[in-house]
């Protein structure tokens, strides 16, 4: 799948570092993604995995390194930065204000106004329902409180607020986290759909099958640093265990090691 | 098999459903004409006339202004007990300004000095706003703790001023914030004021209806939209005739004929005072804030940060500024509270507005706002001011002394809520 020159990445991390009081949380990490490409971070907890990943959404500013979109540096120092470069983020908390409907939670922050400058919200339901007719069809609940709908129906409302604002990059933080079997199914047809349009994913994600099943390469953190990047066709999944748990870039896993996890 | 009971019950609620009324309003409402009737029947229809009706509406109007922002300010996970003593700390300054500073000035009388002293009077309420948001938002102080300070240092505050002196008389033209003989907007202007409200009733619910079906929602059914319409209009032109009915006192009549060049009848004249410039500025301010809260940015994510503020902050939206926003505002609605409330005594003492934080907050929760942030309504906090000052007035009427009434104004408040935290459970399950 991975061909060694594609031309220039859609994003690239150089040597980014992040310290919470003197705890090195990212340390010196380098990642790249390309567009239409699904990029795995993988880690134990406490691995830096969404630490690294905050920098690019704009919810953490890293303390050194830079980042680099299109091969330009850019600055981003907080949400409306990401989202003016079209990087969209997905969090594991699903970051929806709980007390407002779908489509306030989809233009939160960036509410549609009409001629007189107030909020129109007849436009921000008619682009809601039709985003949703796209990703999840099934979706009706346009005027209740998110509280009440299911982690699917949450999810997808987080998934077609990226898709509405044309995201070229998309940061998914546990994105099946919360969500039943069926509804993962779901979101991977998203995924691929959202590859099928040259669109760059970042995944992070703890569970190791679905790492496989939706990513195509995947990178290992451990306490803060890179442990290696591996392409998804040339490992096994206990190769990649292997390197969550011991730390050990791929090359060093040994057959003892593997042993060792079962 | 479900009984008929259940039946008709399940009907009602598809019915008001499908109507999009909100039923926690739809209640206050029913608790409102209860608590009425029963105080009527209670005080042998003293009640239920023109005249308390008009009291009623003035004496709501100080705490109901302050209880609209305060539903803002609580709604966004924070509070503000420190209303009560701003009030007596801006209207002292107001006093002293119009009373002992500006008349030697400008000379006593001149338009300048009431027109002055509210804006004085309104940035000083900005300022206290914006320094206690800006701790609040910027330092991370609990808003409990910051303005539980602002009780202390405003009360003081407004005793330092005058070095506890009270300041009479207002500015005669200050005075109409107030209400009293000359604060009002006569009968034929409270008419105007009627119809031009039931005619913003029809047009917002035209507007509504053709915006939904511009988008192809599927709009309200025509018997609701019709029935909401000639409640609202009645309603409207229902409170403008009582309102009217309640004729100036002979004196003034008197007065006014004198004035006016017109011969004393022998069976006296009956002039309407009309509205009351509080309850003027009362409904302003609920038509402005309410519009903030549903219309604009600003209100959007002050509701936003009260639902999850994490996700507000993720968004994008500056929760700091718009915190200090909001206290500002706050500040500001305090102001216009404290010169209706200055002007309605004619003078000003460091003691204004002592327990007032209270019932703000009171107004706001008993009117459905939720201590745990995201949920509440601004007609609900003016309707929970209603309330309250029936339940005062009403045992004023009856003779009751005001022990009584705080007992019973703080059973409700802890009724009222009871009863809405047991039907928001009925309804999530």
């Amino acid at each position: 799948m991975t061909t060694p020159d594609r031309g220039t990445p859609l994003v690239e991390l150089r040597n980014i570092n992040v310290a919470f009081g003197g705890v090195h949380a990212v340390e010196n990490v380098s990642v790249d993604l390309f567009g239409g490409e699904v990029v795995a971070i993988v880690g134990g907890n406490g691995a830096g995995k969404t630490t690294l990943i905050r920098t690019l959404s704009g919810a953490h500013p890293a303390d050194s390194g830079e980042i680099l979109i299109d091969g330009e540096r850019v600055t981003i120092h907080n949400p409306r930065d990401a989202k003016a470069y079209g990087v969209e983020t997905i969090y594991q908390t699903l970051a929806l204000a709980e007390n407002q409907d779908a489509a306030s939670n989809m233009f939160l922050g960036r509410e549609l106004r009409n001629h007189l400058g107030t909020l129109d919200d007849g436009a921000m339901e008619d682009a809601t329902r039709k985003v949703m007719a796209r990703l999840n069809p099934k979706f009706q609940n346009f005027r209740v409180p998110v509280a009440s709908l299911s982690g699917g129906q949450r999810q997808s409302i987080a998934i077609a607020k990226a898709v509405y604002f044309n995201a070229r990059i998309i940061i998914m933080d546990e994105p099946t986290a919360a969500l039943g079997p069926a509804e993962t199914a779901q979101v991977g047809e998203l995924i691929e759909q959202l590859k099928a349009d040259g669109i760059g994913i970042f995944l992070i994600n703890h569970d190791i099958h679905d790492v496989f099943d939706l990513a195509d390469r995947i990178n290992v953190m451990h306490t803060g640093k890179l442990v290696g990047t591996v392409d998804k066709d040339k490992v096994s999944k206990d190769e990649v265990l292997a390197m969550i748990i011991m730390g050990k870039a791929s090359r060093d896993v040994t057959e003892s090691d593997i042993k060792e996890l079962h | 098999m479900r009984s008929k009971d259940e039946d008709e019950r399940s009907g009602l609620s598809a019915l008001l459903r499908s109507a999009e009324l909100d039923t926690r309003l739809l209640g206050m409402f029913g608790a409102l004409i209860v608590i009425w009737v029963g105080f009527n029947i209670m005080s042998d229809g003293t009640f239920l006339t023109p005249r308390n009706l008009w009291n009623l509406s003035v004496q709501t109007s100080v705490v109901a202004i302050m209880a609209t922002g305060m539903v803002l300010v609580i709604v966004s996970r924070n509070i503000d007990l420190s209303v009560g003593s701003m009030m007596a700390a801006i209207g002292m300054f107001m006093a002293v300004l119009q009373v002992e500073i500006l008349p030697d000035v400008f000379g006593p009388g001149h338009p300048m000095v009431w027109i002055l002293t509210l804006v004085a009077g309104i940035a000083m309420g900005a300022l206290i706003g914006g320094i206690q948001g800006s701790i609040v938002a910027y330092l991370g102080v609990p808003s409990f703790i910051v303005t539980l300070g602002g009780l202390l240092v405003w009360r003081g505050v407004a005793w330092v001023m005058a070095s506890g002196r009270t300041i009479a008389p207002m500015d005669l033209t200050f005075q109409i914030f107030g209400g009293g003989a000359r604060g009002t907007i006569g009968g034929t202007w409270t008419w105007i004021l009627g119809v031009a409200a039931s005619v913003a009733i029809v047009l917002l619910l035209w507007s509504r209806r053709r915006q939904r079906i511009k988008f192809g929602f599927e709009p309200r059914p025509m018997w609701a939209e019709i029935g909401i319409g000639a409640a609202g209009v009645g309603g409207v032109l229902g409170a403008t005739a009582v309102i009217n009915a309640y004729p100036m006192p002979e004196l003034l009549a008197r007065k006014w004929a004198e004035e006016n060049n017109v011969a004393w009848p022998a069976e006296g004249l009956t002039i309407p005072l009309g509205l009351a410039v509080p309850v003027l500025i009362l409904i302003v301010v609920a038509v402005v804030v309410h519009f903030l809260a549903t219309r604009t940015r600003f209100g959007r994510y002050v509701y936003a940060i009260g639902g999850n503020p994490e996700a507000a902050k993720l968004a994008g939206i500056k929760t700091k500024w718009i915190t200090v926003k909001m206290f500002m505002l706050m500040g500001m609605l305090v102001a216009v509270s404290a010169a209706v409330s200055i002007s309605r005594l004619n003078a000003a003492t460091s003691g204004l507005g002592n327990l007032t934080e209270l019932y703000v907050i009171a107004a706001a929760v008993i009117g459905g706002t939720s201590l745990l942030g995201g949920i509440g309504t601004i007609p609900g906090a003016v309707l929970g001011a209603l309330v309250m000052q029936s339940l005062i007035s009403g045992m004023a009427l009856m003779g009751l002394e005001a022990p009584y009434k705080n007992i019973i104004v703080g059973i409700v408040l802890v009724g009222a809520v009871s009863l809405d935290s047991f039907y928001q459970r009925k309804v999530t399950k």
